[in-house]
């Protein structure tokens, strides 16, 4: 097309840059979903690349089914067969509370490093980015829970509720455990430091873990101890997951409570989530 | 919503008494500022001036405490969606997920902003081949040098061509290579018809790039206009003289002195000295009592090795605007030419 004369640019001078900037101008709103799912797409890529976040997800679930089953188990119940059926269903309910402490070590990281200012410029649906982190949540929480079932069927355990009672136990779990890492998130975006919120989520977690009905029963306790694993949401959590993995209980109350206090923490804490994700410093 | 009505275009930013504290300290102290659409435009000022809270209040990222500010048209507390879906920010620090390809970064933030999974796959190779990082596509972002982060950074802000790009202190940490780079995508970008506004601290970017200037010094903007218009109002121009002999630098700041009127800087080559001189309403005036005060020195017999004449520049500008020395600026120029 051009004449080759007095050039001195190259012919192709259509720059690509140019070409670029002056197609790019279309401008479309992400929907809700598509936003989350972005946001979770970014999260798997994360654990794609690096794999030694499962790490976490899965040390934590291996030591505790172990250690505490022959730790305790001969002590408590006379055989270890018998001491899964009650410790089992507990594990699987603190393990996967506890991994959800990561996921606000990770928010809090993307806080850090400016990933969140980014998104948080854009015009999309501001609970997205945390909806986003809980669907790959649910993948590392699907993880751990396969370790420590897999874990316990090894060592003996055999679930009288059947494969149906097992995955209604993990489903129940790891509801409570997105309702949990809601708090973690708000935790995350009020103190954005990954070692703070860690910290903080230990503190918490711990007292939940010990002071509850999984690996001792409540009536050898002093009373106020037992008042406490009473209102101890884990205890309840845990309970149920006895009810349904051992199908015992006929799933009633524990069932129940479980998904009260897993529908409070998430009604709860979700608003403050969103509040202090939109809040301008 | 946001469409153009290229009629009356409001102002890309036109800022009324903007200030932000944080408990005492009052990081903006009343800026006032208007950038024309398709300008580019230099925030200039040292670290901690209030280059960054202006940038992230201007993007919707803090509330101002005080002030009204509109982007676009729109109200920065009001209309923040609106300003969102129109600007790209690249912030001072990379922004991008170390552990992810830059291809994957651009194909998430393309999704975040409404393309189609195609739309995305195409801009983001587009943007790649551009910004000649094709090359680098399939690595992790957290084996990128710094160039190449920048670069990536600005990309990731163009994957819909914004109307406004903010760009904060865009090449701090580069080298003169990857500056380079940086300037000619700015260029690019503004050709395009988007409003830049950069921040930086080095007083040559902002007069290489932007047509108008704003110097802010602790939270207040202390001079406006072009960098000529700024250099107007320091002097007619800056002496420098190399002299063959250091120890006749104090006899030659003496003769300088008495002969030209202005202020004499010495410089840290202990052969070098400089003089910013006092503006004169004619050039003629100016060429002949340099010209007279050189031949005081001949007379003397202060020999000279180098001998110039230039624009002051907007080092020097800046000094004289707000008493001191723009240091920081100074300091990282050195470590890049190191
Ligand atoms: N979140 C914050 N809390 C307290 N002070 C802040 C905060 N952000 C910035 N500042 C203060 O405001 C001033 C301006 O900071 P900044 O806008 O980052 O300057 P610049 O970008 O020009 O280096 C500095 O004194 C800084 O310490
Ligand atoms: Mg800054």
């Amino acid at each position: 097309m051009s004449s080759p004369a007095v050039s001195t640019r190259p012919a192709a001078a259509e720059d690509p840059i140019d070409a670029l900037l002056a197609a790019g101008r279309l401008r479309r709103r992400a929907g809700a979903l598509t936003a989350s799912a972005a946001f979770g797409r970014r999260a798997m890529l994360k654990l794609k690349h690096d794999p030694k976040q499962l790490v976490d997800s899965s040390a934590i679930p291996i030591l505790f089914t172990v250690l505490f089953t022959y730790l305790f188990g001969g002590a408590i119940s006379g055989s270890t067969a018998e001491y899964l059926k009650v410790l089992l269903p507990g594990v699987l309910s603190m393990s996967i509370a506890i991994v959800t402490m990561y996921g606000g070590g990770r928010l809090a990281q993307d806080v850090r490093s400016g990933a969140f200012d980014r998104f948080r410029g854009m015009p999309v649906w501001r609970g997205a980015f945390v909806l986003g982190g809980l669907l790959s949540d649910v993948a590392r929480y699907l993880f751990a829970s396969a370790i420590v079932v897999v874990l316990g069927l090894v060592m003996g355990y055999r679930p009288d509720g059947g494969v149906l009672g097992v995955l209604a136990a993990v489903a129940l779990v790891i509801a409570f455990g997105l309702a949990l890492s809601l708090v973690w998130a708000a935790v995350a975006l009020a103190v954005r430091d990954p070692a703070v919120v860690i910290s903080i989520a230990n503190a918490v977690l711990m007292p939940l873990s010990f002071a509850s009905n999984i690996f001792v029963q409540p009536s050898t306790m002093p009373g106020w101890l037992q008042a406490f694993v009473d209102v101890n949401p884990l205890s309840h959590v845990a309970s149920a997951a006895r009810d349904l993995m051992n199908d015992t209980g006929g799933a009633g109350g524990a069932v129940a409570w479980s998904l009260i206090a897993t529908a409070v923490i998430a009604l709860v804490c979700g608003p403050i989530t969103l509040r202090l994700y939109s809040k301008q410093g | 919503m946001s469409k153009m009505n290229s009629g009356e275009d409001p102002p890309a930013i036109e800022a009324r008494g903007l200030v932000k504290a944080y408990g005492e300290k009052r990081a903006l102290d009343g800026i006032d500022l208007t950038i024309r659409r398709g300008q580019v435009f230099g925030f200039l000022g040292p670290n901690g001036a209030g280059k960054t809270t202006t940038i992230r209040i201007l993007a919707t990222l803090t509330r101002p405490s005080g002030g009204t500010v509109r982007v676009l048209g729109h109200d920065v507390l009001t209309e923040a969606d609106a300003i969102r879906a129109r600007v790209a920010v690249t912030g001072q620090f990379a922004s991008l997920d170390e552990d992810l390809t830059g291809y994957e970064n651009l194909l998430i933030l393309g999704r975040l902003q409404g393309l189609s999974r195609a739309e995305c796959r195409q801009r983001a190779d587009a943007l790649l081949a551009a910004f000649d990082l094709t090359g680098a596509a399939g690595r992790p972002v957290g084996g990128y040098s710094g160039g190449m982060r920048r670069r990536l950074d600005i990309g990731a802000s163009l994957i819909v061509t914004p109307d406004l790009l903010f760009l904060d202190e865009p090449t701090t940490g580069l080298d003169p290579r990857s500056r380079n780079q940086v300037w000619e995508l700015v260029r690019r970008v503004a050709a395009a018809g988007t409003t830049v506004l950069l921040t930086t601290q080095y007083l040559e970017e902002a007069d290489q790039l932007a047509e108008q200037i704003a110097v802010i010094d602790n939270g207040r903007i202390v001079a406006e206009g072009t960098s000529a218009q700024l250099k107007s109002r320091v002097g007619s121009g800056t002496l420098h003289i190399r002299l063959l002999d250091g120890e006749q630098r104090p006899q030659a700041l003496q003769i300088l002195a008495g002969a030209l009127e202005g202020t004499v800087q010495l410089a840290a080559d202990p052969l070098s000295l400089s003089l910013m001189l006092a503006t004169r309403p004619d050039a003629t005036d100016t060429g002949r009592l340099v010209g007279r005060a050189m031949t005081q020195l001949a007379e003397a017999g202060v020999g000279i090795a180098d001998l110039s004449m230039g624009q002051p520049s907007l080092d020097e500008a800046f000094l004289a605007l707000t008493g001191h020395r723009s240091g920081p600026a100074t300091d990282e120029h050195e470590e890049l030419k190191a």
